[in-house]
């Protein structure tokens, strides 16, 4: 089996799962400065809500294709009220005080949701139900499975779709200006309200979808999984600029792309003596030296001074 | 203080914008307090002053940026103290911000529709944009290049632009010389003229004394956060006070 090769479709899939996570950070951050260290769980109980409607809806009989169509449309959508809520609740009344209190808040509503977590399905791994068959092809020497296929396609038509939304549409161009100039896009009539309420809506939507892949390709859930998950899409963030769309893409892809190489050669670099299971180191590094290094990230237009 | 005989105009209409006993506290200062003054429609109003006099802490709190600390403002008979900021446009009211305040990676012709973003009315927006291009050929030019790649004059081109798409019934304009090369200048205050001259009300801020004066129909002069003088620009620019302090002999 060729590890190379095989290493790059991992890490595609998985970096697309970032890239999509990483999008609800740098949004956000984008247009209000706030680093929503909520979303993680935002995208776990995304992916926690799928497993028990869908699970529900398949045992009350109804075709599973129907039944994950349905259980997915409803974790997107609880997900999108649970950021309208997160925003309303925790982070709009904390608009104009200092930097630093949106952000433990963030950390204190990353906990809250946990521990709800904790308390709604309980301590232990849960089971994703299978939505499709699965199937496997072989290229010159790697694998890959359809959900691969599917979850690329997924996150690919997400992005185009955010990416369209984002410069296409009046909302779009309201967003970007808000995050330009917020006082003169209020001049203008935007409702900064409304366009920030929407940056968290549309974040937490594709926090769901990543949800509902991350379970479905990995099969299992937990209610800690988030934690993990948004530190290293939050990294991903870095890595591209935060704030930066294009930016959150390629810095997810390319963070995939580097913890699934680093995981695959890890044991020939150190002889062995570290596993594939140290993986998660490689994002930890990444992001020691983006912030050391280029702090604005590969696409960032500048130093953010911002909390 | 009197605000002299052009309280009330000719055939008797009331002010478009009254301000009256006008408060504004920045940065724990008091930088106006108490100012009296209007707007009628139709006319150019200049309000002179040296920097730091509170001309922008006057329009910040006009336009809403800012809170009044005390007395109100009414706009076509109602009070808009409290409006939120984002409303205002849809009561008619533009400004032009200090610094210009374009959206720097948005392209100019998405600076101007940002301009129309509470309007429906497709059709006139393109109308309006064009009018816009006509007025500043050099916008049109670079239509979708980003506005940060613009110079200082044609960001005030183009924040000036912005302001006329939302068709306004009141214009505020806060220094607009601010930062520009004479020549620059002069185009401007040339547009700011035909602007007038096609029936926009317009509230200027200006440090530019004469520049304001000559532009306007009638001028306010600021100082230490009190009007201290207000008649027609005309007499204003002859003013030996006037002359002595902010006409530089």
């Amino acid at each position: 089996m060729d590890t190379f090769l095989q290493q790059i479709i991992n890490g595609l899939v998985q970096g697309a799962i970032y890239a999509l996570v990483a999008l609800g950070y740098t949004m956000v951050y984008g247009i209000m400065g706030l680093i929503n260290f909520a979303h993680g769980e935002v995208v776990m109980l995304g992916t926690l809500i799928a497993i028990t409607s869908i699970t529900f809806l398949i045992k009350a009989g109804i075709a599973v294709p129907l039944a994950a169509l349905i259980g997915i449309s409803l974790s997107v959508l609880a997900c999108m009220a649970l950021g309208w809520s997160l925003e309303r609740i925790a982070y709009r009344p904390l608009r104009h005080a200092p930097r630093l209190t949106p952000l433990i808040t963030a950390i204190g509503m990353s906990i809250v949701l946990q521990n709800l977590a904790m308390m709604i399905w309980g301590r232990n791994y849960m089971i994703f139900p299978p939505l499709i068959e699965k199937t496997q092809f072989e290229v010159a020497g790697a694998s890959f499975t359809n959900v691969q296929v599917i979850i690329v396609t997924v996150a690919a038509l997400a992005m185009g779709g955010l990416l369209w939304l984002v410069y296409r549409t009046r909302l779009g161009m309201a967003m970007r200006a808000t995050a330009q100039n917020p006082a003169v896009a209020g001049l203008m009539g935007v409702n900064a309200n409304r366009v920030i309420a929407s940056a968290f809506v549309i974040g937490s939507a594709l926090g769901a979808v990543a949800g509902v892949m991350v379970g479905s390709y990995y099969e299992i859930a937990h209610y800690q999984m988030g934690f993990m998950l948004g530190l290293k899409a939050f990294t991903a963030a870095v890595l591209g600029g935060i704030g930066n769309l294009a930016g959150a893409m390629a810095g997810g892809v390319l963070l995939g792309l580097i913890e699934a190489l680093g995981a695959g050669y890890i044991g020939d670099l150190t002889g062995g003596f570290l596993g594939s299971h140290y993986q998660d180191i490689f994002a930890f590094i990444v992001l020691i030296f983006v912030l050391m290094f280029r702090p604005s990230g590969l696409f960032g237009e500048k130093t953010g001074d911002r909390a | 203080m009197s605000t002299g005989n052009n309280s009330i105009n000719g055939n008797g209409t009331p002010p478009l914008l009254i301000a009256e006993g006008l408060r504004v506290t920045y940065g724990g200062i008091q930088a106006v307090r108490g100012i009296t003054f209007h707007v009628k429609e139709g006319e150019t109003v200049a309000l002179i002053g040296a920097n730091g006099a509170g001309k922008t802490s006057t329009l910040r709190a006009l336009s809403r940026m800012l809170d009044a600390a005390g007395g109100s403002i009414r706009y076509q008979g109602r009070d808009i103290t409290r409006l939120p900021p984002h409303r205002l446009v849809g009561e008619g009211i533009a400004l032009v911000p200090e610094g210009r305040g374009v959206f720097p990676r948005l392209t100019i012709a998405e600076n101007l529709a940002m301009g129309a973003y509470t309007r429906r009315d497709k059709a006139a927006i393109r109308q309006d944009m064009e009018h816009v291009y006509s007025l500043f050929p050099r916008l049109k030019e670079r239509e979708s290049q980003l506005a940060g790649t613009l110079s200082g004059g044609e960001q005030q081109m183009l924040a000036i632009g912005r302001a006329l798409m939302s068709r306004p019934k009141l214009l505020l304009l806060d220094e607009p010389s601010m930062g520009l090369a004479p020549i620059m200048v002069q185009k401007i205050f040339e547009v700011i003229r035909t602007v007038a001259a096609q029936g926009m009300t317009i509230l200027l801020i200006e440090q530019n004394a004469k520049l304001a004066l000559e532009t306007a129909q009638r001028g306010y002069v600021m100082e230490s956060g009190e009007i201290t003088l207000t008649d027609d620009a005309a007499a204003l620019l002859h003013d030996p006070k006037v002359r002595a302090c902010y006409l530089g002999e």
